[in-house]
């Protein structure tokens, strides 16, 4: 516990850090997952091989990655941007699919509606699909994102910032205190974004809360009014 | 005016839609495309505002082919009214009715205030306006569903099967509100349904449609249920169950009592249909206190 008192400025450092590769990653993953999907679900034989195709990058090792990233885009091992560049790689795989059937999910009913009022293609797409799709999008992003914290950690192994430095540092140093910061940290990450994108959510895409019902009263509260 | 002109609608898989169909539809009148599922109705009725185009043959409005119009811009002047509402569901129901004024260049407010006369037009409460779709009932969400239509102030409405998903009883109150609105809008409405009592009760016109869009019968509702040439027809509005073949005797507090052939009351009317001896037995075609005059006349050819 003093450890982390101790270490305060440097596990808030850390955690900006963290968050400096992870949130990137998500916003780069989420906006390219939307044309993939769409291509993918608009050319139907495409759409397996696309799904798949972009899914089995989930199964690249990350530490190899890091690794041969600079080889392929010429960075230096250490750049930041190597780990940004997988983690997009990584949150595509799991987001691609996620879209895809998030568009695809929205009715026939909405669809056809929506073009026959009059709607262009682009219009229905941007104001009608893409809104409708939001909460199965929204499931895909949360995924993404908490995936995306918990492995950035990874990073340190290569020398770049993360809260996975504490982790990293406290095994050479056996300082069970930076490890526990560490991993608690990252949890605790993971979670907060998480809960902002639920919050996000619900002031996004307000219609699909439940009516304000009036909850029938527990049983013993209603013989006791009686 | 819609004209259809020699319509036949096949698909890519060669399944025939539609083969060789022509109709006028003349302008200030509800036409009612009436038909088992897999008749084509809906096919025609979407080559109206080219959701469909035509294999070959022709749609006009006003004379014009309405393949010359952009389809967009066309359907933004059409109404269109669905079943299940067809409402965009993360919109308030004052922003759905809007969509189209909206999509024309209106601004926010004047669609908005557009939107709210409409409310009142179909019936709703204003304070319904900034609630989701999915706050409303089956019969409320309709209702938009009518009033995103007329926003535009379009003269033409087609009516995919608007009332097909709604409990009878809020089927016949939106009924007659359609019957009200259309009375004072005179737009010129396509209607398609294959309920026979709605075709009867909201139809100028009614067309019966055969598989394929042939069509089995053309006429006021009062021709179809008077002239019955066609197997078809009678099979589908019900004649040759003698639904529509009545019966009256007199009612146990006075009035008479009128059935159909299977003995199924119908109503009750005042004074003493013409030509009926008490005992009954016999048909009547005089007016009735029940709830649907028009399903209720009276076929005295097919009673013995």
């Amino acid at each position: 516990m003093t450890w982390v008192l101790d270490n305060l400025p440097r596990i808030g450092e850390l955690t900006l850090a963290h968050l400096a590769l992870s949130l990137p990653a998500v916003i780069i993953a989420f906006v390219l997952s939307i044309p993939l999907a769409w291509g993918a679900n608009r050319v139907r034989v495409l759409r397996e091989p696309v799904l798949t195709g972009t899914g089995l990058l989930y199964a690249v090792p990350s530490l190899p990655l890091f690794i041969l990233l600079p080889a392929l885009i010429g960075t230096s091992v250490r750049d930041p941007l190597n780990v940004v560049i997988a983690l997009s790689i990584f949150g595509l795989a799991l987001m691609v699919r996620s879209a895809a059937e998030a568009l695809d999910a929205v009715t026939d009913d909405v669809r056809t509606s929506a073009t026959a009022i009059g709607f262009s293609g682009v219009g229905r797409f941007f104001t009608v699909e893409l809104p409708l799709a939001g909460p199965a999008l929204l499931a895909g992003v949360r995924v993404v994102c908490v995936s995306s914290i918990s492995l950035v950690s990874v990073s340190a192994v290569l020398g770049v910032s993360s809260l996975g430095s504490l982790f990293t540092d406290g095994f050479a140093r056996n300082i069970i205190g930076s490890i526990v910061a560490g991993i608690l940290m990252t949890v605790v990450l993971a979670l907060i974004c998480d809960l902002l994108l639920v919050l996000a959510g619900r002031m996004l895409m307000p219609w699909q809360q439940p009516s304000r019902r009036r909850r029938p009263l527990p049983a013993r509260a209603r013989e006791v009014s009686a | 005016m819609i004209e259809f002109r020699q319509v036949t609608k096949t698909y890519p898989d060669g399944t025939p839609a539609v083969q060789d169909f022509s109709l006028i539809v003349p302008s200030h009148t509800t036409t009612v495309l009436l038909g088992s599922s897999g008749c084509g109705k809906t096919t025609l009725l979407r080559m109206v505002n080219r959701m469909v185009d035509p294999s070959s043959g022709a749609v006009l409005i006003d004379d014009e082919d309405v393949s010359d119009a952009e389809p967009v811009a066309l359907r933004r002047r059409i109404g269109y009214v669905m079943q299940h509402s067809g409402l965009l569901p993360h919109r308030r129901v004052i922003d759905n009715i809007a969509t189209v004024p909206r999509l024309n260049g209106a601004s926010r407010a004047d669609s908005r205030a557009r939107g709210y006369e409409l409310m009142e037009i179909v019936g709703l409460d204003a304070s319904l306006g900034t609630r989701y779709p999915g706050q409303l009932s089956g019969g409320q969400q309709q209702r938009v569903g009518v009033a995103r239509g007329l926003a535009a102030d379009p003269n033409i409405l087609l009516m995919d099967e608007p009332f097909g998903a709604v409990d009878p009883l809020v089927r016949v109150e939106l009924q007659r509100e359609l019957s009200r609105v259309q009375a004072d809008l005179k737009k010129t409405i396509i209607f398609v349904t294959h309920d026979i009592d709605e075709a009867l009760t909201l139809g100028d016109q009614i067309v019966v449609l055969k598989a394929g869009g042939e069509v089995a019968a053309a006429g006021t509702p009062a021709e179809l249920v008077q002239n019955q040439q066609d197997d078809f027809v009678s099979r589908f509005l019900g004649l040759d169950s003698g639904r529509r073949s009545l019966t009256a005797a007199t009612a146990d507090d006075g009035g008479w009592l009128i059935s159909d052939a299977q003995g199924r009351p119908l109503g009750v009317v005042d004074s003493q249909p013409d030509g009926v001896q008490p005992g009954g037995g016999q048909p009547g075609g005089a007016q009735f206190n029940g709830a649907k005059p028009d399903s209720v006349r009276a076929d005295p050819v097919q009673h013995p």
